[in-house]
C-alpha cells in the first residue's frame, strides 16, 4: 500500500506490506535504528515515538495507519546539534545506563511535559509506567523528569 | 605542532557526566540489530513446544516453498558442523555430569525452546512465517519440573548420564572432626529453614542480537552479537566450530544490558556462525521478547535448607546449608558455578568458627537453563543467612539488629581470616548498619509502628533489614583453579600516550550501561594528568582488545580498573626515564604529579608529560635503549577477592485486607571502598536494590507441572515499572581496599544481593503481630493474602 509519512521534518513516500508495524517502517524502511523493540506485547514501550505530536508506541500502530501522520523519533529530537533540555536532564542526573529503553522512554517523557508540564513525583512515576527500564530502577529517570520540567 | 600543557586534575570522585549518554540519547548508538549490514540471511530458530519429547520426524517441505526460504537445517543435518559441544567452563567436581549440548537438539528436547530446526531466508519475515510451515511429530516424555522430583530419579532426563543429579559440591570445614554436629548438639538456640530461590528471568531490555559476517576468502569471521563477553566467545566459538582462534574476531556493538544473561555462549551464536561460513554470506539473528523468556538463560532456582546453631547469647557457634540447585536441561557456560559463588557466604557478615558444613546438589530439569543472574549464587546465600538470622533473633525473642552486633565481624578484626580460609580484604559492618539505622529513623519507625500496628488495624508497618558481604572482583587465578573453573580471572590493559599527548586505554571488560568508559578515562586522567576528554577508552571488539576476560561478577572496576591504574604506573616509568635523560638527572631524583615531571628541590627543571610523549614519537633524543612510543601493557591477576558490604533497610506498609505491599522508604548503605565516580555507583545501586524489590515482590518464572512458561512475556512477567517503585535513599560509608592501589571493591551486584531479604523481612515485621513468620518470594498480593489466612485461622503452614 502506498503511503506518506513524514518522519523529523522529512516526507518518506513508498510502498509497504499492510502488516508492517510502524515501528520496523522507522527503522527499515526509514532507515533511523534510534527508535527500539524491547517486547513483542507493547509492554515496554522502547518503541515510543510521537505521532502528531503525542507519545505512541510504534509497535502498537500499522504503518499504513501512520499514512499522512507528522512522526517525530528520537533521532528528531535534537536541534542543530543541541540536545533537547529532556536529553540533557537524562544526562545530566544519570537517568540512564544501557540505553536502550532511552529513547523511549525520553519521548514518553517529553509527552509526560506536553501533557503536565509541572508533575509531581508521583505523576512522574504513573506517566512513565508504560515504559520500562531495567538498569536505573527508575530513580534518576524520575529526578531527569522533574529536572527537565523545572527547567521549563 | 602544539603541544598541550599538562594540567594538576582530581578526577577520582567526582560525579562527572557520562560520556557514552549522547549518542545513546539521541539515537545514534548502534546495538547489534542497528547495524546495516547487506546482504545478510536471517535465522530464524525453530523451538520445541513440548518440554521433554522425541522428535519423530521432520518435514521441512512446505516451510522451504515460501518465498525468501533459502535453506532450513535440522540437528541432523548440524552434526558435522561441530567440532565440540557447546561449552560448559565450569565442570565444579571430576565426577560432574554433563550431558552433550549442542545448538539444535537431534533426537529429543529437553526444555520448552528447545532448538530443533534453523531456518534461513533473504528477509526476518519469510525466516518467521517458515517457522509455522515445520512439520515435526514429536513423542511428549514425562517432564521433570521439581527439582525434589528430579532429585529422586523416578524420570530421568539424560538416560545417557543414570541421574539427574549433575554434581553434589561440599564444603566441610571444621576446626575438629564432627564439631559441627556437636556444636548443634550443644548449641542453647537452634533454628531450621527453607527457603525457594524463584527461577527469575534477567529480562535485559535489548533482547539478544546477533550478526555473523564471513570474510569471503581465507576463512575469516567477524561476529557482532549483544554479549558480555567477546573475549571468551571469541576463544569458545573457535574451539566449538573447530576454527583457528585468530580467524575469529568477536565486537560487541552497544549491549542493552546484560544482568549475566548475555555471560554465556549461546546456540544461535553458533548458529550464525557455522551457517554464515556454510553460505558464506553473512548471517543475523534477532530475538523476540517471548523467545528470550525461553532461549536466554534465567537465573536463581534454588531450594535452600540452612540450620544455625547459637549459644545462649545468640553467637553463632555453627552453620549448616543443604542446598538443591536447577540447572535447567542443560550446563551452560558457568551454570554449576552459580551456587559455588555462594558458597562461602551463608555466614554473611558474621564472626563464626570453623564449624561449617555446606553441600550443594545440583540437578536438570526439562526447563530452560539456568546460569549467572545478577548476583549469581550471593544473593541466594545472603537470603538465606539474612533470614535465618531474623528467624534466630525470633526464637530467642531479641531484636535482630542486637543479634546481627552480637555477630559482625569487628571493624578491628580486618583483614579477617574466615572459616573458608578466605581473607576479607576490609569492613566496618557496625558501621554501615548504624548509619543505615539513623537514616531510617528507627526509633521513629519503631514508635510509628506501636501507634499504627494495633489489633484490628488493617495497614501494618514493618521495618526491614538486612547486612550483607559480596564477595566480587572475580577473581584471583589460583581460587578460580581450586574451584575447577577453566580460566584465570586476570584483566588486561594496554595505555598509550599518543604523540600529542592524547591517551589511548584499551581494556579487556566489556561494559553494557556501567560506564567504563567514563570511569577508565577518570582514572587514566588522574593517574597521568591529562584531562578525562583527552583519554579515549576502547574496548569490546577483539581486534582492538585482544585480551581479556570480560565483563560480569562486579569485576570490571577491581579487576580491569586496577590494571589501568597499572599500565599507567608502566607508562609513567617508561616515561620518567625518557624525562631523567632529557633533563640530565637520575631517575629517582624526578619526581612525577599533575602530568608533569620535575627535578625534586628544582621545579624549574621540569617536562610535562606532552613533551615526553611528542619526543617517544619522534624518537630523536632517547636514552640509550629506549624503544620508541609510550605505552605499556598489563595483564593484572587480583591477589584477593573484594568484598564490599553494606546495610539495607526499607519501611513498609502491608494491606492485610488485600495483601498489597507498599515500600514507603528504602535506605541502601553500600561500602564498595574508593569510589571513582559516585553518580555511576548511585545508579548501580538504584538498578541493583531494584532488582532484588523485584525478586522480592513482583517476578517469577512459572511453569505448569508439564514444563511450560506462564510468564513468557511481559504482560505476565512483572519486571517492575516506575509507578511500582519508591525512591531509594542512597548512603556509603567508605572502607578502602588494602588489596589494590585504588583502594576499590565494585559495586555491580551489590543493590541485588542486599535488597530481596530487606523486603521480605519487612513484610514478616510488619505482620508479626497475625503470627506471620515466613513469606515466599515473590510477596505478591495473592501469596501475602493468603499468608495471613493460613496464620490467623491456623490454617496449613
Amino acid at each position: 500500500m502506498k503511503v506518506s509519512i513524514t518522519v523529523n521534518g522529512k516526507t518518506h513516500d513508498g510502498d509497504v506490506e499492510p502488516r508492517t508495524l510502524l515501528v520496523h517502517y522507522i527503522r527499515e524502511t526509514v532507515g533511523l535504528t534510534g527508535t527500539n523493540v524491547g517486547c513483542d506485547t507493547s509492554s515496554c514501550g522502547a518503541c515510543t515515538i510521537h505521532m502528531n505530536g503525542e507519545a505512541v508506541k510504534s509497535c502498537t500502530i500499522l504503518a499504513v495507519q501512520a499514512d499522512g501522520a507528522n512522526l517525530t523519533t528520537i533521532e528528531g529530537l535534537a536541534k542543530d546539534g543541541v540536545m533537547h533540555p529532556m536529553q540533557t536532564a537524562f544526562m545530566e542526573n544519570h537517568g540512564l545506563q544501557c540505553g536502550y529503553c532511552t529513547p523511549g522512554m525520553v519521548m514518553a517523557a517529553v509527552g509526560l511535559l506536553n501533557e503536565n508540564p509541572k508533575p509531581t513525583e508521583e505523576e512522574v512515576r504513573l506517566g512513565l509506567e508504560g515504559n520500562l527500564c531495567r538498569c536505573t530502577g527508575y530513580h534518576n529517570i524520575v529526578k531527569s523528569v522533574l529536572a527537565a520540567a523545572g527547567a521549563k | 605542532m602544539t603541544i598541550t600543557e599538562n594540567k594538576p586534575t582530581k578526577i577520582i570522585g567526582t560525579r562527572l557526566l557520562r560520556r557514552e549518554d549522547p549518542p545513546l540519547l539521541t539515537g545514534e548508538a548502534k546495538f547489534t540489530n542497528d547495524l546495516n549490514i547487506p546482504g545478510a540471511l536471517h535465522l530464524s530458530v525453530l523451538r520445541s513446544p513440548f518440554a521433554h519429547a522425541k522428535i519423530k520426524s521432520i518435514d521441512v517441505s512446505a516451510a522451504l516453498k515460501i518465498i525468501g526460504v533459502v535453506a532450513i537445517y535440522t540437528g541432523k543435518d548440524l552434526q558435522s558442523a561441530w567440532a565440540a559441544p557447546m561449552p560448559c567452563a565450569w565442570p565444579v567436581t571430576t565426577d560432574m555430569k554433563n550431558p552433550p549440548h549442542y545448538p539444535l537438539a537431534s533426537d529429543k528436547v529437553n526444555y520448552v525452546g528447545d532448538g530443533v530446526a534453523a531456518i534461513l531466508a533473504t528477509n526476518e519475515t519469510a525466516s518467521r512465517d517458515a517457522l509455522d510451515a515445520i512439520d515435526v511429530e514429536y513423542e511428549p516424555l514425562k517432564a521433570v519440573v521439581d527439582l525434589e522430583d528430579a532429585l529422586s530419579d523416578k524420570n530421568i532426563i539424560h538416560k545417557d548420564l543414570g541421574t539427574n543429579k549433575s554434581y553434589t559440591w561440599p564444603l566441610l570445614v571444621e576446626e575438629t572432626p564432627g564439631c559441627v554436629e556437636e556444636a548443634f548438639k550443644k548449641a542453647r538456640y537452634k533454628v531450621k529453614e527453607r527457603y525457594v530461590q524463584q527461577r527469575l528471568i534477567p529480562m535485559a531490555m535489548e533482547p539478544r542480537a546477533i550478526a555473523a559476517v564471513p570474510q569471503p576468502f581465507g576463512g575469516d569471521i567477524t561476529l557482532y552479537s549483544s554479549t558480555q563477553i567477546p573475549h571468551i566467545l571469541k576463544v569458545m566459538s573457535a574451539l566449538t566450530l573447530g576454527i583457528p582462534e585468530q580467524q575469529v574476531r568477536v565486537v560487541a556493538p552497544s549491549v542493552g544490558g546484560g544482568f549475566g544473561s548475555k555471560l554465556d555462549v549461546y546456540a544461535e551464536e553458533l548458529l550464525c556462525m557455522a551457517l554464515a561460513r556454510k553460505h558464506n554470506t553473512p548471517v543475523r539473528w534477532v530475538e523476540e521478547r517471548s523467545e528470550n523468556s525461553h532461549a536466554t538463560i534465567q537465573g536463581r532456582g534454588q531450594i535452600q535448607h540452612i540450620e544455625l546453631a547459637a549459644d545462649e547469647k545468640g553467637k553463632i557457634t555453627a552453620v549448616r546449608v543443604r542446598i538443591i540447585g536447577d540447572m535447567g536441561a542443560y550446563l551452560q557456560l558457568v551454570t554449576p558455578g552459580v551456587p559455588l559463588l555462594g558458597a562461602f557466604l551463608y555466614a554473611g557478615v558474621y564472626d563464626i568458627p570453623k564449624a561449617y558444613d555446606f553441600s550443594c546438589t545440583s540437578v536438570f530439569t526439562n526447563l530452560t537453563p539456568t546460569d549467572a543472574y545478577r548476583g549469581a549464587g550471593r544473593p541466594e546465600a545472603t537470603y538465606a543467612i539474612e533470614m535465618a538470622i531474623e528467624a534466630l533473633a525470633r526464637e530467642m525473642k531479641i531484636d535482630s539488629f542486637e543479634l546481627r552486633k552480637r555477630n559482625y565481624i569487628k571493624k578491628e578484626q580486618f583483614p579477617y581470616t574466615a572459616f573458608s580460609g578466605l581473607t576479607y580484604d576490609s569492613g566496618d559492618h557496625l558501621l554501615a548498619a548504624e548509619k543505615a539505622v539513623k537514616m531510617t529513623d528507627l526509633a521513629g519507625v519503631r514508635a510509628q509502628q506501636k501507634k499504627q500496628n494495633v489489633p484490628g488495624a488493617t495497614k501494618l508497618l514493618g521495618v526491614g533489614m538486612s547486612s550483607y558481604f559480596e564477595m566480587c572482583g572475580l577473581a584471583p587465578s589460583r581460587v578460580l583453579a581450586s574451584l575447577n573453573y577453566s580460566a584465570g580471572g586476570w584483566e588486561a590493559a594496554t595505555v598509550r600516550v599518543l604523540p600529542t599527548n592524547k591517551v589511548q586505554v584499551i581494556t579487556g571488560t566489556s561494559p553494557h550501561g556501567q560506564g567504563h568508559e567514563t570511569s577508565w578515562a577518570m582514572i587514566a586522567s588522574e593517574k597521568l594528568g591529562v584531562a578525562p576528554e583527552d583519554v579515549d577508552v576502547l574496548h569490546s571488539d577483539t581486534a582492538i582488545s585482544a585480551l581479556g576476560l570480560d565483563t560480569y561478577g562486579s569485576r570490571s572496576l577491581p579487576v580491569g580498573g586496577v590494571a589501568i591504574a597499572l599500565a599507567c604506573d608502566k607508562v609513567i616509568e617508561k616515561a620518567k626515564l625518557i624525562a631523567a635523560h632529557q633533563l640530565e638527572c637520575a631517575a629517582e631524583d624526578l619526581q612525577f604529579a599533575g602530568g608533569t615531571f620535575s627535578v625534586k628541590g628544582s621545579p624549574d627543571r621540569a617536562l610535562p608529560l606532552a613533551a615526553i610523549a611528542f619526543g617517544a614519537f619522534t624518537a630523536h633524543n632517547l636514552p640509550d635503549g629506549c624503544e620508541p612510543n609510550l605505552e605499556a601493557q598489563v595483564s593484572y591477576d587480583p591477589p584477593n577477592f573484594s568484598w564490599p558490604f553494606g546495610t539495607h533497610m526499607c519501611v513498609v506498609e502491608v494491606d492485610t485486607e488485600t495483601g498489597a505491599v507498599k515500600i514507603l522508604k528504602y535506605i541502601a548503605v553500600d561500602d564498595c571502598g574508593n569510589q571513582i565516580n559516585p553518580l555511576i555507583v548511585e545508579g548501580q545501586v538504584h538498578g541493583g536494590v531494584v532488582q532484588g524489590i523485584a525478586q522480592a515482590l513482583f517476578e517469577e518464572a512459572v511453569y505448569d507441572s508439564d514444563g511450560n512458561l506462564k510468564t513468557a512475556t511481559l504482560m505476565e512477567y512483572l519486571v517492575p515499572a516506575a509507578s511500582d517503585l519508591p525512591s531509594i535513599t542512597t548512603g556509603h560509608t567508605v572502607t578502602p581496599s588494602p588489596t589494590n592501589q585504588l583502594g576499590v571493591k565494585g559495586i555491580g551486584e551489590a543493590g541485588t544481593i542486599g535488597a530481596a531479604p530487606t523486603v521480605i523481612t519487612a513484610i514478616i515485621d510488619a505482620l508479626s503481630s497475625l503470627g506471620v513468620t515466613s513469606m515466599a518470594m515473590p510477596a505478591s498480593p495473592q501469596t501475602v493474602w493468603r499468608t495471613i489466612q493460613e496464620a490467623t485461622r491456623g490454617g496449613k503452614k
